[in-house]
C-alpha cells in the first residue's frame, strides 16, 4: 500500500476510512519511513480485522507490524462479546502469552565483565535451549491440571521462584478462567517435558546492562540506573500453546460459517465469543496463558540457579513480566462508557497508564513496564504505559523491532560462526546450538528497534525509560 | 513433474512448497520442506518408521492436517523424518514416515516449527502435477 492511500492523522498516525466489507478503520502507528517499509499485507490483514463481527473503535497496527496469521503480527483488536463479538486463534497466534520477563541483578556492568563467560556457559549449561531439548521437570496428569490452572503462582508453589515475583507478573502470575478440560492430550502431551526450556527462534534469554536513562523518575520507580545490569528472558507456552493454536485455527476454519461469519480470508478463523467453540478456546488459551507464565517463572529459578554458581552475591529481583500474544477481557472507556472487550494483542505488548488498578502498587504511579526486545546484537528498551494509550490503542504497545527479511535471505548473507565471531569482538557472547539458528536470527534480519521504540513514543503509546545493550545471549 | 520442494519468502517465517505428479508426491514433497526448515533433510536416516492417518472436510485442511501431524510427531517424539510415503483416498491421508532422534550435534537444528498455519494455504493442480503450500510458524 502506498503512503498516498492513508489519512495522516498526524506525523505518527495513519488512518485508512472503512471501506467495503470493514466496519472500523484501521489505524497505523509508524513513522513515514516505517509505513513504508511494512508489507502490503499488513495493510491487507489490518483491513480484514476490521471487518469482523463485533470489533470496537479500529484494527489498529504497531510500529513493527508486519505479515501474520490473519492478525498482523503487531495487530490489536478489542470485541464487545454483547455485539456479536469474535474470539480469533490466529488473532493470539500459535505461540500463546509469548512474552519478556527483566529481572534485576543488584549487578553493575563491571562487576560481570570479568565472569561473563562462566555466566554464559553456566546459563547454557541450566536452561535448555534449541530444537528436541527437554527440561528437567516431568509433568503427570495431575500437575500439568495444577499448571495450566495456576501458572507462575503453581510454579512459586513447587519452588521454582519467591512469592514476591507474582506481584510483578501480569494477572499476578495466574490468569483466570483457564480450563484445562478443553487443553487435548496431544496439547498436554508435546509440553510433557517442556517446561522450563526455552525453545528456539527469536527466544532468548540474554545479560544486559543500562546504557541509558530517558526518565528518571520512571526509571527510580523501576528500579533502575545507568550501568545496571538486568536479564531478560524472552519465550512463551512452548509446545502446549502451539498446539492449543493449530487444533482451535482448523476448528474456526471450519465451523465460521455456521455462525454467519464470512471470512475475508480463512487464516482470520475465529468464533463469536459467546459459541461452544468460542468458550472452549479462551478456556484452552487462558491455560496456554498459565503455561507461558510458569515457563517463564521455572526459567527465572533456573537463572537465579546460574547466577549462585557464577555470581553470588547478585540478588535477581523481577522488574516485570509482559505477554505479548493474548486475548483478555479488559475494561476500556469507549465513548465515556466502561465496556467489558475481548483485547487481542498479536505481537503487541500491553501497556496500561498510570494509575490502572491492574498495575503492581510500586508501579502504579508511573504506568506499566512495556518491555521491549532486541535481536541479539541490538539494543533492547524499557518503556512505560501512558494515559494517551488507553485512547488510542486500547493502552497496547509494541513488542519488539519486527523482522526486515526472511529466514532465508538471513541465511544466505550471513554465517552464523561468522556473527559469532563478530559479536564477540563487540564484547557480546552468544551461546546456541544451532549457528544455522544464530544466522537466521542475524541482528541485521530485523528493522531498527530504536526507529520502532520511537514511533511508538512519539505516537504516544509508552515512554521511553531506559535503554539496554546485550552482554551476552543464549539463543534457542 | 519431478517431485521437488522449495521455501518461499515470508518475512516471520517460512513458506514451504512442495510439487509432484501426483497430489500424493506434493504431499511428500511438502514434508520434506518442512524438514528442511529445522535440519538438511539428507543429513536425517531412516533409522525408524511410523505411521499416521489425518482426513478433513477439503484438500487444503488436509495439507494443513498432514504437516501439523508431522509436527506433532517431531514435537512429541523428538525425531526429525527425512522421507515419507502418502496416500490419499478422497480427504483420507495415510502416510509412513522414516526418520530418526534428533541428534544435536550432526543435524545441527535451525528453529522448531510451532505450527502449519492457514496463511497461503493451497494445494493447486497444474497441468503437470500438483503443489501444496502453506507458511509454517516458527
Amino acid at each position: 500500500m502506498r503512503r498516498a492511500d492513508l489519512e495522516q492523522v498526524d506525523r505518527y498516525c495513519w488512518r485508512l476510512a472503512p471501506h467495503g466489507e470493514m466496519r472500523v478503520p484501521a489505524i497505523f502507528y509508524a513513522s513515514a519511513e516505517l509505513i513504508d517499509g511494512m508489507d502490503d499485507k499488513v495493510f491487507e490483514q489490518a483491513v480484514n480485522v476490521a471487518s469482523l463481527p463485533g470489533i470496537v473503535k479500529a484494527s489498529y497496527a504497531m510500529p513493527d507490524a508486519h505479515w501474520g496469521y490473519g492478525f498482523p503480527i503487531g495487530g490489536v483488536a478489542a470485541f464487545d462479546a454483547e455485539q456479536g463479538g469474535v474470539v480469533s486463534a490466529g488473532g493470539v497466534g500459535f505461540d500463546i502469552s509469548c512474552g519478556v520477563r527483566t529481572l534485576h541483578t543488584g549487578l553493575q556492568v563491571q562487576d560481570v565483565q570479568s565472569s561473563k563467560r562462566l555466566l554464559a556457559d553456566e546459563l547454557y549449561r541450566t536452561v535448555p535451549a534449541g530444537v528436541g531439548s527437554t527440561g528437567h521437570i516431568s509433568l503427570n496428569h495431575k500437575e500439568m491440571v495444577a499448571m495450566l490452572k495456576g501458572g507462575a503462582r503453581w510454579a512459586v508453589g513447587q519452588g521454582f521462584g519467591w512469592p514476591e515475583d507474582l506481584e510483578r507478573t501480569e494477572e499476578q502470575g495466574c490468569m483466570a478462567g483457564a480450563d484445562p478440560k478443553r487443553v487435548s492430550a496431544d496439547a498436554r502431551r508435546r509440553q510433557r517435558d517442556e517446561m522450563g526450556t526455552l525453545g528456539s527462534g527469536n527466544h532468548y534469554l540474554e545479560l544486559q546492562w543500562v546504557t541509558d536513562i530517558f526518565d528518571q523518575s520512571i526509571a527510580d520507580a523501576f528500579g533502575l540506573a545507568a550501568g545496571d545490569v538486568v536479564i531478560t528472558i524472552h519465550c512463551g507456552s512452548r509446545g502446549l500453546g502451539h498446539q492449543i493454536g493449530t487444533e482451535f485455527l482448523r476448528e474456526m476454519a471450519i465451523t465460521a460459517s455456521d455462525f454467519g461469519i464470512r471470512l475475508p480470508d480463512r487464516e482470520l478463523a475465529c468464533a463469536p465469543i459467546h459459541s461452544e467453540v468460542g468458550e472452549h478456546y479462551l478456556g484452552a488459551m487462558r491455560a496456554g496463558i498459565n503455561c507461558a507464565l510458569a515457563n517463564r517463572q521455572i526459567i527465572t529459578h533456573l537463572v537465579r540457579r546460574a547466577f549462585k554458581q557464577v555470581l553470588p552475591q547478585a540478588r535477581l529481583e523481577l522488574l516485570y513480566d509482559v505477554s505479548h500474544n493474548t486475548c483478555k477481557l479488559e475494561s476500556h472507556l469507549i465513548d465515556g462508557q466502561q465496556r467489558q472487550l475481548y483485547v487481542h494483542r498479536k505481537g503487541a505488548t500491553r501497556a496500561f497508564g498510570p494509575g490502572h488498578p491492574g498495575l503492581p502498587a510500586a508501579y502504579r504511579q508511573v504506568g506499566q513496564p512495556v518491555l521491549i526486545g532486541g535481536s541479539m546484537g541490538t539494543c533492547s528498551y524499557v518503556l512505560a504505559g501512558t494515559s494517551e494509550a488507553e485512547e488510542l490503542s486500547f493502552s497496547s504497545a509494541c513488542h519488539g523491532a519486527g523482522r526486515a527479511m526472511s529466514r532465508r535471505a538471513a541465511l544466505r548473507q550471513w554465517r552464523g560462526r561468522q556473527l559469532v565471531d563478530e559479536l564477540a569482538n563487540r564484547g557480546i557472547l552468544i551461546r546456541s546450538p544451532s549457528m544455522r539458528g544464530v544466522a537466521e536470527e542475524a541482528p541485521g534480519a530485523y528493522k531498527d528497534v530504536t526507529e520502532v521504540v520511537d514511533a511508538a513514543e512519539l505516537a504516544g503509546l509508552a515512554r521511553k525509560v531506559a535503554r539496554l545493550e546485550p552482554l551476552l545471549c543464549v539463543k534457542g | 513433474m519431478d517431485p521437488h520442494w522449495r521455501h518461499f519468502e515470508h518475512k516471520a517465517d517460512i513458506g514451504l512448497c512442495g510439487c509432484g505428479p501426483t497430489l500424493a508426491s506434493a504431499f511428500e514433497q511438502a514434508a520434506l520442506a518442512l524438514t528442511a526448515v529445522v535440519t538438511e533433510p539428507q543429513r536425517v536416516e531412516a533409522q525408524r518408521r511410523i505411521e499416521i492417518r489425518c482426513q478433513a472436510p477439503d484438500i487444503e485442511l488436509l495439507l494443513y492436517d498432514w504437516l501439523n501431524a508431522v509436527i506433532l510427531q517431531m514435537a512429541t517424539r523428538k525425531w526429525l523424518f527425512g522421507h515419507s510415503q502418502v496416500a490419499i483416498d478422497g480427504l483420507q491421508l495415510r502416510a509412513t514416515l522414516w526418520g530418526e532422534p534428533v541428534a544435536a550435534a550432526r543435524h545441527r537444528p535451525a528453529v522448531e516449527p510451532k505450527g502449519a498455519t492457514l496463511t497461503a494455504l493451497s494445494v493447486e493442480q497444474l497441468p503437470d502435477g500438483w503443489c501444496a503450500r502453506c507458511v509454517v510458524d516458527v
